[in-house]
């Protein structure tokens, strides 16, 4: 039920009763733990408070109370309030937050104890409707002992004697007090360390388990962020990001912010490569095949052909067997080391390696997603616009005159456009304009489209017609031409939607980069299914007795090293010429814009290529991160040289979640899906690889399940595992009726922290104006207090004056 | 790498560490910047703790601050007495709040404070139309200085009294997820 605030004033319904009324200016009868700050403030208010006293006497009239909605207060009105009542204005609890450090002191006390009794979340129960639910969740100082700030500093010096190092160091860092103080709390907290330990069942039981759980928990965090720290220490780019950051904004450097993602992503996919696979295969190197061995040309760098065909680049280079095995026949001359007697199941290992390798870049790309969303997404966050661009759109990052003076014509722009947008949306669009835009959209998307399908077809013209004419070993050159078309048609393709999007003139600027972002991705989808389908599904079929694996893989390659040179050409002929032609011919000062979703999407893009290829050449993630560091010194400098900040105001945030869902769903989903089917269905081929012998690749771990079957009753429960879960389709089913299950619990959650949100705003709406409502009845009594007083003193004056008029 | 300086003793570096969301690398490259800006005013050893303030008008001229709008504000808020003189421990808070580590809620109300231009402890319509002056360094006309300073309030403030009290502030900037990479200094 609702608790009611301790206010101990109290006013009566009459107004004949003067007398026993309590003045507002009689300390004893007022709230206690106001009076310190109530002296807090007087002296305040003194000091700024002389233009309010000459509006005090003959103020407008009191306002009435109980006719309709009482007037809210302008600041105006403030000055028609006395200096009594602003001085209890100013004292209430929900106002001294921010100001008075002894407030701040008692809400860290307030949030360390519900800390050590783990209460996590109030309930909206429990707090009544004259309390103003605090953002904070935590109770404000309605306490009503009267406690002076010496006091409520060493309860919580108490407290935080009672928390762990972590907990403590974490509540300290988070606290709005100065640097010098909380030094001292922290010395103070930090003396018996043994105290920590003996205080069982003092209030409110930690489990010991519980206790546990929070040292692992922060000894996990901790060890992970000195990893990260350790490796983000290790990359020279701190002062590079930080020139970035100043010049051009936040925008830019979400770039290369995710630039450095995708290197942390690629370097987590190829560890397990390299220490199960690469390196036990170059240290059991196959039987050398007959014939010599093709010198190291200059061309094998672009083609990945040739020298490099018989390495262990390739899939092709693995063994099928088991290396290693102890030799169980009198030596034949393999086999000589008897104290090395590991095995090494090639084939399992390679499935096992690229599988796990793949399930760990999942799980992480959805923990990042998941992380990213909850950071820029809010339940109701459509609203409010100027006020977030007001405060929230200044970035502090940017260091240089040129770009602050930049910033600053952006945000007066971005304020002139929604000043202008409020007024034009108040004219209502007529229908023919409305349809034409429409019109308009539709024919733009299908121009898109069209390109998208026209480019598909040709792709799959041109790959057949590489079929038709078979190449030989020799010409190796020649198989760079279908690469180059695909690049080709890549680059010049958002070229041609931009062209395309400039005649539909939409009108917010956000909308436009989605819709961009959307037509390429779709484009860029559709060349790689249809290259796909042309590898997995043609290729296969036409290199019936060579190794289709390595070819897939060499393909792979090629595209992932011309990606990069036509992203070197595509910087300079975009941005380097472009500012060359426009400063020289056109005489513009203006430099080209930094592209930012289209560079993005051309990372994601790369990003796909080396997963897509991951299974036919182990070595590719390696390539990817030497292109990627690459493309960022490349990408640094000519932003430094060419390009200029983009104009429009830039949801940074938001673009970050949409890059890194991108990135998660049709780029990591498709390589996945590619992946499978490559495992489960296709055969491999008979003369190479680790699986040359099998049906399909799956079927190594079948193999070596029978194996176990076989060993014996004690790893029975393996094969159960595998025939009755993933043979069986049952499972699959149950994991996605409890996914779906868990979606529609999230969407039900959100909704009713709507339905909350919507609520508390009224019920702050309602405290608003009880606030009022109070004020007014305080300034009447004042008011009518002062006028019986001037009248009593009038007439004892009067009465001085002339005695004879008794 | 620690125990080599000189200029803090191994508790002052400890705590400096534990209350702030610097490692001791940092806090010693911090050091050295404060020490920069006033070589003859800064000694070289902190561990008698010496009460030494570098005048706002060199923290003023660093180069993370001296485009900056808010420098002012911004110094006044994180000095010991308001006037923008800070010393060390003022210096380390300040870049630690603004830094990539601070909770939302921390700097959200470093925030307030600052735009909190005459310091009453919540933000009227005064504070707000100089914030759109400085945002905007005087291009706007009053009058939508004054229809934008309007919009704002219609949007933020909670309980209409006619300005933002800390809490519509921390509830709008919940808003605003881009809050936490702009209120953000590299250094």
């Amino acid at each position: 039920m609702a608790q009611p605030l301790n206010f101990v004033l109290s006013v009566p319904e009459t107004p004949e009763d003067h007398g026993q009324e309590p003045s507002p200016y009689d300390e004893s009868d007022v709230h206690d733990s106001f009076h310190q700050l109530i002296q807090e403030q007087s002296r305040w208010v003194a000091e700024e408070g002389l233009e309010l006293q000459e509006q005090e006497r003959g103020a407008g009239a009191p306002q009435t109370t109980g006719s309709g909605r009482p007037v809210p207060l302008g600041p105006e009105d403030a000055g028609a309030h006395s200096t009594a009542t602003l001085r209890i204005l100013a004292s209430m609890p929900s106002r001294t937050i921010g100001r008075s450090r002894g407030a701040i002191i008692s809400q860290y006390y307030n949030r360390t104890v519900q800390l050590r009794r783990r209460v996590s979340r109030p309930e909206l129960r429990g707090v009544g409707r004259s309390a103003r639910p605090s953002l904070r969740l935590y109770d404000l100082e309605l306490d009503p002992a009267a406690l002076e700030e010496e006091e409520k500093r060493l309860l919580l010096v108490k407290e935080l004697q009672g928390l762990t190092v972590a907990q403590r160091d974490h509540m300290l860092r988070a606290m709005p007090l100065g640097l010098a103080e909380k030094r001292c709390l922290r010395e103070e907290s930090q003396t018996p360390s043994g105290k920590q330990r003996g205080r069982p069942g003092r209030r409110g039981l930690l489990p010991c388990c519980g206790r546990l759980r929070d040292a692992c928990v922060l000894a996990l965090h901790g060890l992970g962020l000195g990893l990260l720290s350790g490796l983000l220490a290790l990359m020279p780019w701190r002062y590079a990001l930080k020139r970035i950051g100043g010049r051009f904004g936040s925008s830019v450097l979400s770039y290369f912010l995710f630039l450095k993602t995708l290197l942390a992503f690629n370097a987590l996919l190829l560890l397990p490569l390299l220490a199960f696979l690469v390196g036990v295969q170059a240290a059991f190197p196959p039987p050398a095949s007959p014939g010599s061995a093709p010198s190291f040309t200059g061309l094998e760098l672009l083609t990945g052909g040739g020298s490099f065909n018989h390495t262990v680049l390739y899939y092709g280079y693995y063994s099928n067997s088991t290396l290693n095995r102890p030799c169980a026949l009198p030596p034949e001359g393999q086999c000589g080391r008897e104290a090395d007697t590991l095995p090494y199941n090639m084939p399992l290992a390679y499935l096992f390696t690229v599988g796990v390798s793949f399930f760990i870049t999942c799980i992480t790309l959805v923990y990042s997603m998941s992380c990213s969303f909850g950071e820029s997404y809010r339940v109701g966050s459509a609203s409010g616009v100027h006020a977030v661009t007001v405060f929230c759109s200044w970035d502090h990052k940017v260091t240089q005159r040129r770009a602050s003076r930049l910033q600053c014509d952006n945000i007066r722009t971005h304020l002139k456009e929604l000043l202008a947008e409020r007024q034009r949306r108040q004219g209502p669009r007529s229908a023919c304009g409305r349809l034409r835009q429409v019109a308009v959209l539709g024919l733009v998307w299908l121009l898109c489209l069209g390109t998208t399908v026209g480019c598909t077809v040709a792709v799959y013209a041109f790959s057949e017609l590489m079929i038709k004419s078979s190449v030989s070993a020799d010409q190796e050159g020649a198989l760079l031409a279908l690469p180059v078309v695909v690049c080709l048609l890549n680059l010049g393709a958002p070229y041609l939607f931009r062209c395309l999007a400039a005649l539909e003139r939409q009108d917010s600027p956000v909308l436009e980069v989605y819709l961009a972002i959307c037509r390429n991705l779709i484009f860029k989808m559709a060349i790689l299914g249809i290259l796909c389908y042309h590898w997995l599904g043609r290729r296969v079929g036409t290199l019936k007795n060579q190794c289709w694996e390595n070819f897939v893989g060499q393909e792979l390659y090629r595209l992932t090293v011309l990606d990069f040179i036509f992203v070197l050409l595509d910087t300079l002929f975009g941005e380097l010429v472009w500012r060359l032609i426009s400063e020289k011919k056109l005489k513009r000062r203006e430099k080209p814009e930094f592209d930012i979703a289209g560079n993005v999407l051309e990372l994601i893009y790369g990003q796909t290529l080396t997963w897509l290829g991951v299974l036919f050449c182990p070595l590719l993630p390696a390539v990817q991160i030497i292109k990627l560091l690459l493309i960022f010194y490349v990408k640094k400098t000519s932003l430094m040289a060419n390009c200029q900040a983009p104009r429009r105001p830039w949801l940074a945030s938001h673009m970050s979640t949409v890059f890194v869902s991108l990135l998660c769903f049709p780029s990591f989903l498709g390589a996945a899906v590619f992946l499978c089917y490559a495992v489960w269905q296709v055969k491999p081929s008979s003369t190479c690889g680790p699986f040359r012998t099998l049906d399909t690749m799956y079927e190594a771990g079948k193999v070596w399940v029978r194996h176990l079957e076989a060993a014996g009753p004690r790893v029975s429960w393996l094969p159960w595992v595998h025939r009755y879960l993933v043979e069986n389709t049952f499972p699959v089913y149950l994991v996605s009726a409890l996914l779906l299950a868990v979606i529609y619990l999230n969407i039900q959650v959100v909704k009713g922290q709507r339905r909350v949100i919507c609520l508390l705003k009224e019920q702050i709406s309602n405290e608003g104006e009880d606030k009022v409502f109070l004020i007014n009845r305080l300034h009447s009594v004042y008011e009518r207090k002062e006028r019986s007083r001037v009248g009593r003193s009038q007439e004892a004056e009067r009465l001085v004056d002339d005695p004879d008029a008794w | 790498m620690g125990n080599k300086q000189t200029v803090f003793t191994h508790e002052q570096l400890e705590a400096y560490q534990d209350c702030t969301f610097f490692t001791r690398k940092e806090i010693m490259r911090l050091f050295y910047r404060y020490q920069d800006l006033a070589p003859q005013l800064v000694p070289l050893d902190y561990t008698s703790s010496p009460d030494v303030k570098v005048p706002y008008e060199l923290i003023s001229s660093m180069p993370e601050l001296k485009d900056n709008p808010f420098r002012q504000r911004i110094a006044q808020v994180f000095s010991e007495d308001g006037d923008g003189h800070m010393t060390l421990d003022n210096f380390l808070d300040m870049f630690s709040v603004m830094s990539e580590m601070a909770p939302r809620d921390l700097k959200a109300y470093y925030a307030f404070k600052i735009y909190d231009f005459n310091n009453d402890g919540y933000i009227c319509e005064w504070d707000l139309e100089q914030t759109v002056t400085k945002l905007t360094q005087g291009e706007l006309s009053a009058e939508e200085v004054s229809l934008v300073c309007e919009k704002v309030l219609d949007e933020a403030d909670g309980d209409h009294d006619g300005r933002l009290s800390l809490e519509d502030f921390q509830n709008m900037i919940l808003r605003a997820p881009d809050f936490l990479s702009t209120f953000h200094i590299r250094i």
